[in-house]
């Protein structure tokens, strides 16, 4: 992966993305006493997911907070500490819970910036588990990030990688705007090269992952793996694909996705969400406004998931999102028959 | 700030000095006479939008304020004008920004319903109920996790207390016992809803004991008695004992907002309120005392309305934003 690759650090080496999430918060806290966490069941449990592991360990319970179970109070607070000269990383236990947090994140973290004229920051971190694949049914599943990518005031992010999970969260916390970071559940345990070193990426820079010339792949989060994937199979059909992990939905690089259809003259974009009024929606009228549009020369593709709440059954559960195979046929159908 | 106990003054109104009193009786009248040219800006078609006046509910404001100092911390609501003067904004930046002012504290970026003086303490109001009392909570937590000398003082009213964010934040505050003042203006009516109607305990205070905190339901149109409480309340969050509830019993004379018909009280009940007005009820006490005496408050009542006039030529002779603006302040640098 060409963005992803360690560089010169002879110390970067192989961990997992939870590890790589870690490894970030606990830079970020020993370099900057404003940097706490908290969330609930971030102190000995370690967080669902494992993620804060053994930190309250090394920070203590005055900076990695445990809380209760009241998502809007948390969050609330999480502004709260940000206005007043702290660096609050919020994680919200799954991306499903922050529907009890939305006034806080929407009228408040998004809207003091600018309702107050720019008299007052608010620099805080929301990480958010997300995604379907566990068999946690339809309340634990979800993939709300175009929600809050509609939102003037916060950034977004999706990192991929374990690589980007790190990068990306140190950028989060350097950063002055609140940052909602949608993590995925499926990639925790997934592992890649990370350096050392406290090293950031961009907020609002997409990476290609791939090249190609026949079509350009816009994938967003575990789709991004699968997409890749796909990739290598249609590689061996004589398929070239370009594939671009998006990386930022707000803001987004229209720039990087612009230029690959430029280059490819077809696009698809893969996302977890909804397929309706999602992403996709939002990437395909981007480029139709542009002047990359004439150089489509296939309609663009939407693969998202169905309009249906997550089911619980396995076999259900999979169908409703796109996987692997997929990707794989509606890519070689785009390029082969302009996606008929 | 406290002086001897004078004969005949009840203990609240003998605990603050001739210079304190005075201060209050200034703002107090600063309010009332910004909320009643403001209406009448409206009424005029100088300003725009929707406004919550707070004419009637000053005593609550300014006398929970005296005890607090500048690096203090204050969160308001959507009636805020009050606390925002209280806490010690200017008016003329206010109006600046009721007009929609590039002068305006929020640049007219915010309004009446936004208003906010970061530099003063005064961290905004707020348009959504309760939404201001979760931050508190991260105000405290802020105040604390920096060994800072400051409290947060968090106002809302009584329709806030039946949103979930006030629950939350009363169990956050008293589990971390952090230097938050919650403080209720209680004015009887979410809107037209009564808190007969809307809450299920008699006094909203009564909820402190749910989260382990002090509770007092006062009269909140008596300065002297809103003064001594909130001191009590904001000297425990300054020793780390943790929060506090006090509940003012105040009225609104004004409806909601502009599309208020008063459908749901009846005149006499409004008429009944109006003569407790708070302003005239601490200058009658002052006079029964002997303090300040008639000149003075006199002349304090005609400064303020001075001070009013003139912050109204500064709004209407202030810049309006430039377009070129128009996205400014979504993102900070």
């Amino acid at each position: 992966m060409p963005n992803d690759v360690a560089g010169a650090d002879p110390a970067a080496r192989e961990i997992t993305y939870a590890e790589a999430i870690r490894e970030a918060l606990a830079t970020a806290m020993a370099d900057d006493p404003r940097v706490i966490l908290m969330g609930e069941d971030v102190g000995v449990y370690g967080g669902a997911f494992g993620v804060s592991g053994d930190l309250v360990h090394r920070f203590g319970v005055e900076r990695v907070i445990d809380t209760p179970i009241s998502e809007l109070g948390i969050a609330g607070a999480a502004v709260g500490a940000a206005i007043t000269g702290m660096r609050p990383v919020l994680e919200i236990q799954f991306s499903d819970f922050i529907t009890l947090a939305m006034e806080q994140i929407v009228n408040q973290a998004a809207k003091i910036h600018f309702m107050f004229g720019g008299k007052a920051n608010v620099p805080m971190v929301v990480r958010l588990p997300g995604g379907s694949g566990t068999g946690a049914a339809a309340q634990h599943s979800q993939s709300l990030e175009a929600w809050f990518a509609h939102v003037p005031g916060l950034k977004v992010v999706q990192p991929s990688t374990p690589h980007d999970a790190k990068g990306l969260l140190l950028s989060a916390i350097d950063d002055p705007n609140p940052v909602l970071i949608f993590e995925h559940k499926l990639l925790y345990k997934t592992r890649g090269i990370v350096p050392t070193e406290a090293f950031r990426v961009p907020i609002g820079k997409a990476a290609v992952r791939r090249e190609g010339g026949d079509a350009t792949i816009v994938a967003t989060g575990v789709m991004v793996s699968r997409a890749l994937a796909a990739a290598e199979r249609l590689a061996a059909e004589g398929i070239s694909t370009e594939v671009i992990d998006l990386r930022s939905l707000r803001p987004i690089d229209l720039e990087t996705i612009a230029a690959s259809v430029r280059k490819t003259s077809r696009l698809m974009v893969v996302y977890e969400g909804v397929k309706t009024m999602g992403i996709g929606a939002e990437i395909s009228a981007m480029i139709a406004e542009s002047d990359a549009f004439d150089y489509l020369d296939a309609p663009i593709v939407r693969l998202g998931a169905a309009d249906v709440p997550l089911p619980y059954s396995p076999k259900l559960e999979r169908a409703a999102v796109p996987q692997e195979e997929d990707i794989f046929r509606a890519a070689a159908s785009l390029v082969r028959t302009g996606g008929a | 700030m406290s002086t001897l106990p004078r004969a005949n003054q009840r203990p609240e109104l003998s605990a603050f000095d001739d210079g304190t009193l005075a201060e209050a009786l200034r703002k107090m009248h600063l309010i009332r006479k910004f909320e009643e040219a403001a209406e009448d800006c409206y009424m005029r078609g100088l300003i725009h939008g929707t406004m919550h006046l707070s004419i009637g509910q000053e005593a609550s404001a300014v006398g929970s304020a005296i005890p607090l100092a500048k690096s203090d911390y204050v969160l308001s609501t959507h009636r805020g004008h009050g606390h925002c003067i209280a806490k010690g904004a200017s008016p003329d930046r206010m109006f600046a920004e009721f007009f929609g002012k590039e002068t305006g504290y929020c640049n007219g970026r915010g309004g009446s319903m936004h208003i906010a003086d970061v530099e003063g303490g005064n961290l905004g109001a707020n348009g959504i109920v309760g939404g201001g009392l979760p931050i508190a909570v991260g105000v405290g937590m802020s105040i604390k996790a920096q060994k800072l000398d400051r409290v947060c003082m968090v106002y809302f009213g009584d329709g806030a207390n039946n949103e979930g964010a006030f629950h939350e934040s009363l169990n956050m505050a008293s589990i971390w016992k952090l230097p938050v003042v919650f403080v209720c203006e209680n004015n009887n009516y979410g809107m037209s809803t009564s808190v007969a109607r809307s809450t299920a305990v008699a006094n909203i205070a009564d909820r402190a004991l749910a989260y382990s905190m002090p509770g007092d339901t006062i009269d909140g149109n008596d300065l002297p008695l809103v003064a001594a409480t909130a001191r009590i309340a904001v000297e425990r969050a300054r020793r780390g004992e943790g929060p506090s509830l006090i509940e003012c019993k105040t009225y609104r004379i004004r409806g909601h907002s502009k599309s208020d018909r008063n459908l749901y009280r009846t005149k006499e009940e409004i008429e009944a309120w109006k003569a407790k007005c708070p302003i005239r009820r601490l200058e009658g006490e002052l006079l029964n005392h002997d303090r300040l005496g008639s000149a003075r408050l006199a002349e304090i009542e005609a400064d303020a309305a001075r001070e009013i006039a003139a912050a109204i030529e500064f709004a209407k002779s202030s810049a309006e934003p430039d377009l070129a603006g128009l996205t400014r302040y979504v993102y900070a640098e």
